[in-house]
């Protein structure tokens, strides 16, 4: 990690890799969702709202892959004050809380036809909510800080904190047995026909590169920032 | 009950969503590296 503490390096890099990793990822998505509406069939005890499970189940991933990006750059922000970790951890924080209310909206839709419900109060749901209200401290935490285009020590902290709430998601279907279902897909197997899941593993991949060049993105805007805000700072001294 | 509403429903906030963030996200990368460049550009030479 330490050989991208260089910004020019890391833009010598990530500029021809945005595109790239953009196009491959709206192909993929692309790809996985029609599969995901028109090739996969509909499930015996679901039906067709099955179907939402190519949507929500990336966003739940990159929701919470999201804040656990969040919690390692700042950790290296705070131990070895790495200079482009607090700029990785700003630039997360928007795309992580879109996808953890895109996964708690499509879950609320997909509820509706199957439990005959929007909303419960249940382990899972919960967790997921605060996982989004903790999205909002943080980029409220990091936009109010005196360093421009990087999150400050309290985000920093805020953010290494608020991961105890990851294992907490991840775990609400074990420990509080009620209305969400327990974990579909783990290490060692899975629970959905074939016939359901292949296009699931596209759409995430497509959704995760998607991310990926999104993160690139609003890194590159906040670097660019920070030199135009030196720049105008030392043509002010001038 | 009709399924496909609710599918519908789910796909457009999902689509819409990440193409706007997308959207905003690229807009704000290039508008900042252009204005940083043409700060850059018009440095004075010392």
């Amino acid at each position: 990690m330490h050989i991208f503490a260089n910004p020019a390096r890391f833009l010598s890099i990530a500029r021809p890799l945005t595109p790239w990793l953009a196009l491959a990822g709206l192909l993929l998505i692309a790809i996985g969702l029609v599969a995901g509406l028109t090739l996969s069939p509909a499930d015996y005890l679901q039906g067709e709202s099955v179907r939402i499970m190519y949507v929500h189940v990336p966003a739940a991933w990159l929701g919470m892959a999201g804040w656990t990006g969040i919690a390692v750059s700042s950790l290296m922000q705070l131990v070895w004050r790495h200079p482009l970790a607090g700029v990785a951890a700003r630039a997360v924080a928007a795309p992580g809380a879109l996808f953890t209310a895109i996964c708690l909206m499509t879950g609320s839709i997909w509820g509706r036809p199957t439990w005959g419900t929007w909303w419960e109060w249940d382990g899972r749901m919960t967790s997921m909510l605060v996982l989004l209200f903790l999205y909002f401290g943080y980029m409220a935490l990091a936009g109010a800080s005196g360093e421009r285009g990087s999150a400050g020590k309290a985000a920093a902290i805020f953010g290494l904190v608020g991961a105890i709430n990851i294992p907490v998601i991840r775990y609400s279907v074990v420990w509080w047995n009620t209305l969400h279902q327990g974990s579909s897909i783990t290490l060692t197997g899975t629970t959905i026909d074939r016939s359901i899941l292949w296009p699931l593993p596209i759409a995430v991949l497509g959704f995760t590169l998607l991310f990926a060049a999104i993160v690139l993105m609003r890194m590159r805007a906040l670097l660019a920032e920070n030199r135009i805000e030196a720049r105008l700072k030392r043509m002010a001294e001038a | 009950m009709q399924h496909w509403p609710f599918i519908i429903a789910a796909y457009a906030i999902t689509v819409g969503g990440t193409g706007g963030l997308l959207l905003w996200s690229w807009l704000r990368m290039r508008s900042a590296e252009r204005r940083a460049d043409s700060l850059r550009r018009d440095r004075p030479e010392r």
